[in-house]
């Protein structure tokens, strides 16, 4: 009963998860929006990817530039474990074939890491782009396991399941990646409280003083290289059970930096951080990507954004308001937030006009496309929307300077008073 | 005979073309609790981390607890007995002071590398974390970050750290450098009780701790041990006198 009453929000997530598709449900022809359940359960499988990208960035401080390397590798393992099944080789059910991923992960965290967590810090990071790399090109080379530029591809309809479902709809296979994403989730969460976990916390604060009580910090980092090459390879292969295919795309440095894109942005301190990145990543990768030519610019831009102003991420900015919620003075946020939101949709507006005139007389003009907003063509040659553009910049840029400044007093003065608060029996 | 807690033979130690330490013998007892002198530069602190094995020594053995130090890594030089702390503050700053304390005890708890125990279930290690806590004076400060404790407290949760493994035997280098009167009486108050019936080695530049606490001094000038005695006879002692004291003692 103490289990539920602690962790009822993990309960509430889920059921909120499994609800939310019938959001985008169509009752008149009664079937999901196949774009949408696809689109989830790319964050899902996203998620996990970029949860365990934070067992090394975020747990044990080490900065990877190869992690898809193991979420690949643990793909491809699936994808040739699921043919085999197909062939009759080998049973397994279908809902296992996450785990034969995960296995494959398993292993190649514990070949590769071997190498990779020989060193630490800038030496770490450097290894393991150079690992990413060389695994990119043999993709290429070995064709039996990699099958090339065409990749494997796979059919996910076995007929092995152990609940009897076929998954040939979306929203089977949505309910198998939430199910995975769940428990590799939990599993997560918990390898963070145990002695492993604690010291991987331990040898990124100070890899010589987990020395000197007791500890190799080259086997912590080995050893957390390993799991977190586990739950990448469940990702990978839950990957294989929505895509059906993978090619060496899974294994690139692109790959990679989604990882690390969606563990900044969301944030590395915080468990949920990298799940909230995930999110905006996902979002602006799949949805902004079909409005925009310009999306990887937007999500460059949020990325520096990020790192220079909010370098604890989105988690952690949710997470600084946690003093003022516990002495309920979180609403007198309000205001100022509220007259900080003009200045900052015209700073935000301003540059998306920018950017986008940019882009559609470049590429846009090169696609034949025109550039319109609500039904309305804007002529990207005349002065009129560029100067808008540049305007809405430079004022909005201005204002929020300002606003931004009589917010932080009043944040600074809230904060005060909830420290003293706090600090009062 | 007993085997000595340290024994170095002959220990050289050279960065480059500098010969840091120039032959050091040195047998340090069981239960002893004995304090390393000498003036700034004599390589104090390089003695402590050729014993701890932070660095290798160039010539000469060092044993700990009877076994050779040769080759070893400085957890594995750990796991035999010995843990150290450091001149600068060495502990955990973003873990939580009671995480700091827990971590210096998983390993000699037999917890190794272990991912399957969950440490909130873990009764006896926490329970014994948190006498130790108390111990320190920290109980109050349980769940607050260690890297913003205060100087004082910081010092303490590093030597709470360096014993809380049990090791009998504890190098402690400046534990009470930058210090205030009251806060050194605390400090010197808390290593007597905690080096009971174990085995201390301390660097120290506060005469009136190394008097109050060390059962035999040993003076370091120039990598060369020019005296190790009991502190009346090292008080007496006219090379030390010159060499280093001067009126300091007397």
């Amino acid at each position: 009963m103490t289990l539920l009453r602690r962790n009822w929000p993990w309960l509430v997530a889920l059921a909120v998860l499994l609800a939310f598709p019938f959001l985008f449900y169509d009752w008149t022809r009664g079937r999901h929006s196949g774009f949408a359940l696809t689109l989830m359960s790319e964050i899902g499988v996203m998620a996990i990817f970029a949860l365990s990208y934070n067992m090394l960035l975020g747990q044990a401080g080490l900065l990877s530039f190869g992690h898809a390397v193991l979420f690949g590798l643990g793909a491809y393992c699936a994808a040739h474990t699921v043919n085999l099944v197909k062939a009759g080789t080998i049973w397994l059910p279908t809902e296992l074939v996450p785990l034969a991923g995960g296995l494959g992960g398993l292993f190649f965290g514990f070949v590769l890491g071997w190498l990779v967590t020989k060193q630490r810090a800038t030496a770490f990071a450097m290894i393991t782009l150079g690992l990413g790399e060389l695994v990119s090109a043999a993709a290429l080379m070995f064709m039996g396991f990699f099958g090339g530029e065409g990749g494997i591809t796979i059919d996910r309809v076995m007929d092995t399941s152990l609940l009897g479902v076929r998954y040939t709809s979306p929203w089977q296979v949505y309910c198998l990646v939430l199910g995975w994403a769940f428990v590799a989730a939990v599993l997560m969460r918990l390898q963070m409280q145990t002695p492993l976990g604690r010291m991987a916390n331990a040898t990124r604060d100070n890899f010589e003083r987990a020395q000197f009580v007791g500890y190799d910090p080259r086997r912590v980092r080995w050893m957390q290289f390993t799991l977190a090459g586990f739950f990448a390879g469940v990702g990978g292969g839950l990957y294989v059970m929505i895509y059906e295919i993978v090619t060496f795309d899974t294994v690139s440095a692109v790959k990679s930096a989604n990882a690390l894109l969606a563990v900044y942005i969301g944030g590395a301190g915080a468990f949920f951080g990298p799940v909230l990145g995930t999110i905006v990543v996902v979002l602006l990768q799949s949805g902004v990507s079909l409005l925009s030519n310009a999306w990887l610019l937007y999500v460059g831009v949020l990325f520096i954004v990020m790192v220079m102003y909010a370098p604890v991420g989105l988690a952690g900015l949710i997470g600084m308001h946690a003093p003022l919620w516990r002495t309920g003075r979180l609403r007198e946020l309000l205001l100022p937030y509220l007259r900080a939101l003009p200045p900052a949709l015209m700073l935000f507006l301003g540059f998306v006009l920018l950017v986008e005139l940019t882009s559609f007389t470049t590429i846009g003009a090169a696609q034949g496309k025109r550039f319109a907003i609500g039904g309305q063509t804007i002529d990207t040659t005349s002065p009129l929307p560029w100067a808008i553009a540049v305007a809405a910049l430079g004022v909005g840029a201005f204002w929020l300077r300002r606003e931004a400044h009589a917010f932080r007093l009043r944040w600074d003065a809230l904060m005060e008073d909830a420290k003293r608060q706090a600090g009062a029996p | 005979m007993t085997v000595p807690a340290i024994e170095l033979s002959d220990v050289r130690k050279n960065f480059g073309a500098t010969e840091i330490i120039r032959g050091v013998d040195l047998g340090i007892a069981r239960g002893e609790r004995h304090a390393i002198i000498g003036p700034n530069g004599a390589g104090k602190t390089t003695l402590f981390n050729l014993i701890s094995g932070r660095f290798p020594i160039s010539s000469g053995s060092i044993t700990v607890n009877g076994k050779s130090t040769a080759g070893l890594a400085p957890q594995e030089i750990n796991r035999l007995g010995l843990s150290r702390s450091f001149q600068i503050t060495s502990i955990f700053p973003r873990m939580t002071v009671f995480e700091n304390i827990r971590c210096g005890l998983l390993w000699s708890r037999g917890y190794r590398y272990s991912f399957w125990h969950l440490l909130g279930g873990q009764k006896a290690l926490n329970a014994e974390a948190d006498r130790l806590l108390d111990r320190l004076n920290l109980g109050d400060r349980r769940n607050v970050q260690a890297g913003l404790l205060s100087y004082a407290e910081q010092r303490a949760l590093e030597i709470g750290i360096t014993i809380a493994g049990g090791a009998d035997i504890i190098l402690l280098d400046e534990p009470t450098a930058g210090m205030s009167h009251s806060e050194t009486d605390a400090a010197v108050e808390l290593i007597r009780g905690v080096s009971e019936g174990k085995t201390l080695i301390m660097v120290e530049h506060d005469m009136s701790v190394v008097f109050g606490l060390a059962d035999r001094i040993t003076v370091l000038v120039y990598g060369e041990v020019i005296a190790s005695d009991t502190p009346a006879a090292i008080r007496g002692n006219a090379a030390v006198q010159e060499a280093y004291l001067g009126t300091i003692a007397a």
